[in-house]
């Protein structure tokens, strides 16, 4: 598989968001206003915006949970639906909890998806160990979720989501509830994880530092009705690592996309 | 294995004080005001009479036993069952649930009869009646088990194009375990309830003596001390069953804990 670098940008983009707008019929509440944006294949872009903006609708579109009530988004050409149907590689996801099976070890659970999707128990249990080894997790393989820490839970959910070889992944907050160095940790661990495998990652979170560190893309969002606020390039070359953080060059970007969300709070 | 044992001791040592402490004050009452032994035994005397007829109560304990832990098992298969063609769905669930609580309400004692002249007066009319009073709490917590599930789990099983049955057994099933566990445990004291009722009704003929059998029979002779011991070991027998559902709840929980 090709660096990410080599090929973000280089061909048409992999999510196409045109005029993409959501309400939700109960209530007819308005969560997203008509969005158009694209997203590169091995690109990764993150979407900050105040709470009840609409991210995670609109993150829940492009897994295909919800359908568009306006407009369309593709993934590849294809509604996401389609796309999933297609290919059992096309998508994961990772939610704000790491949503783990409790009555399954870690092992058990990274094995989820390839089991879902009928992969062979041999090459299961090659691909739990590789992922296991990836996320520095291996001597926990059988442990239970309630027997490991919240990073080390998030972790396991992460290895979940790459088992498959997802070419887009979708992450809703993911370490939202996180102390701040267990977030910084899987900050540069899914980084990592990111140039070692290549997909296009899609990353919601309401923290600018966050976003800012792994993006190459920041897609500001106003309150809701959700749209887009400001759209910010992040010039950083990868590998990143945790010495960016105190560059000030990272800092005034931080104050950028700062105030382009407090502007779109308004 | 000390964990075990603690829990065991938790579970088991604070109703047993209780236990004796009523004894002593039910051995001094009887004792002191020289209570008639047909009226209120001296716990002494139920002793006496419970090694005396100790084989007959073990007999009477272990085939009501039997009965209350077939109804049970007949309980756990229909009531699972029955949920999950609840939690398929919800027409299904607002058709049928009035009579699941009619279950629950309907006094037993009014339909023994009824048993009685649909089954005859044998072992599986004593399970019936177990099983009907054993039935409400597996249906309602294992539905319970079955239609509560993360929201974000069954997000993540459609991602993976996770087809119903996958849904069914890799999720809501076992999301479920915990649920029927608590049903099984609430129900274990209902189904020794409703053997022992059963045998009242129905007794088994000539194939046995249920605890039920000897109680009506004792009462009847006011042979009390008979009669107390046969509560006692009716009590005894349901407290077994309730300790070993709980154990087997705390050991599942412990694993399936989030």
């Amino acid at each position: 598989m090709s660096s990410p670098t080599d090929n973000a940008g280089t061909d048409a983009p992999l999510i196409v968001a045109d005029g993409a707008a959501m309400t939700f019929p109960s209530g007819d509440v308005r969560a997203l206003a008509p969005l158009g944006f694209g997203v590169g294949r091995g690109d990764f872009v993150s979407i900050v915006g105040p709470s009840g903006c609409g991210k995670s609708t609109l993150l829940r579109l492009v897994a295909g949970l919800l359908r568009p009530t306006e407009g369309t988004l593709m993934i590849g050409g294809r509604p996401p639906q389609d796309a999933r149907r297609d290919d059992a590689n096309a998508l994961s996801f990772v939610f704000q909890q790491a949503a783990l099976l409790p009555w399954r070890t870690v092992a058990g659970n990274v094995a989820l998806p390839l089991e879902l999707e009928g992969a062979g128990r041999l090459d299961r249990r090659a691909r739990v160990k590789e992922m296991l080894e990836l996320v520095g997790l291996a001597e926990f393989a059988r442990a239970y979720p309630h027997q490991l820490s919240g990073g080390m839970q998030m972790r396991v959910s992460l290895a979940r989501a790459l088992a498959t070889r997802p070419s887009v992944l979708l992450l809703d907050e993911p370490f939202g509830a996180l102390d701040e160095i267990a977030r910084q940790r899987l900050n540069e661990e899914l980084l990592r994880l990111w140039s070692h495998d290549g997909f296009t990652a899609l990353f919601v979170t309401h923290n600018v530092y966050e976003a800012a560190f792994l993006s190459r893309r920041v897609i500001v969002m106003s309150k809701r009705p959700g749209r887009i606020a400001a759209d910010i390039a992040v010039p950083f070359d990868h590998p990143r690592t945790a010495a960016l953080r105190a560059e000030p060059e990272f800092a005034r970007l931080c104050g950028e996309i700062g105030a382009a969300l407090e502007k779109g709070s308004e | 294995m000390t964990g075990f044992a603690r829990r065991l001791a938790a579970l088991v040592l604070p109703p047993l004080a209780v236990f004796l402490a009523v004894l002593a004050v039910w051995h001094v009452v009887t004792v002191r005001f020289d209570v008639p032994e047909y009226v209120v035994p001296p716990p002494g005397g139920v002793l006496d009479a419970a090694v005396k007829s100790g084989a007959k109560l073990a007999r009477a304990a272990w085939l009501t036993g039997a009965a209350a832990l077939c109804g049970l098992a007949v309980s756990v298969v229909v009531g699972v069952l029955v949920a999950f063609a609840f939690s398929q769905a919800r027409l299904v669930r607002r058709a049928f649930y009035p009579y699941a609580i009619f279950l629950q309400t309907v006094p037993i004692v009014a339909i023994a009869p009824v048993i009685v002249i649909w089954v005859g007066q044998e072992f599986r009319s004593v399970v019936l009646v177990a099983h009907i009073v054993s039935l409400f709490p597996i249906i309602t917590n294992t539905t319970q088990g079955l239609t509560s599930v993360d929201r974000n789990l069954l997000e993540l099983f459609r991602i993976h194009n996770a087809s119903r049955l996958q849904v069914l057994l890799r999720l809501r099933f076992p999301n479920a375990v915990p649920n029927t566990m608590t049903g099984i445990k609430t129900s274990s004291g209902l189904a020794v309830i409703g053997a022992i009722v059963g045998e009242f009704f129905t007794g088994y003929g000539e194939s046995g003596q249920g605890l039920g059998f000897l109680i009506q029979l004792w009462g009847g002779q006011l042979r009390t001390a008979e009669l107390f011991a046969a509560i006692f070991a009716s009590t005894l027998l349901g407290l077994v069953i309730f300790a070993a559902a709980s154990l087997v709840e705390d050991l599942i929980a412990s694993r399936w804990r989030d």
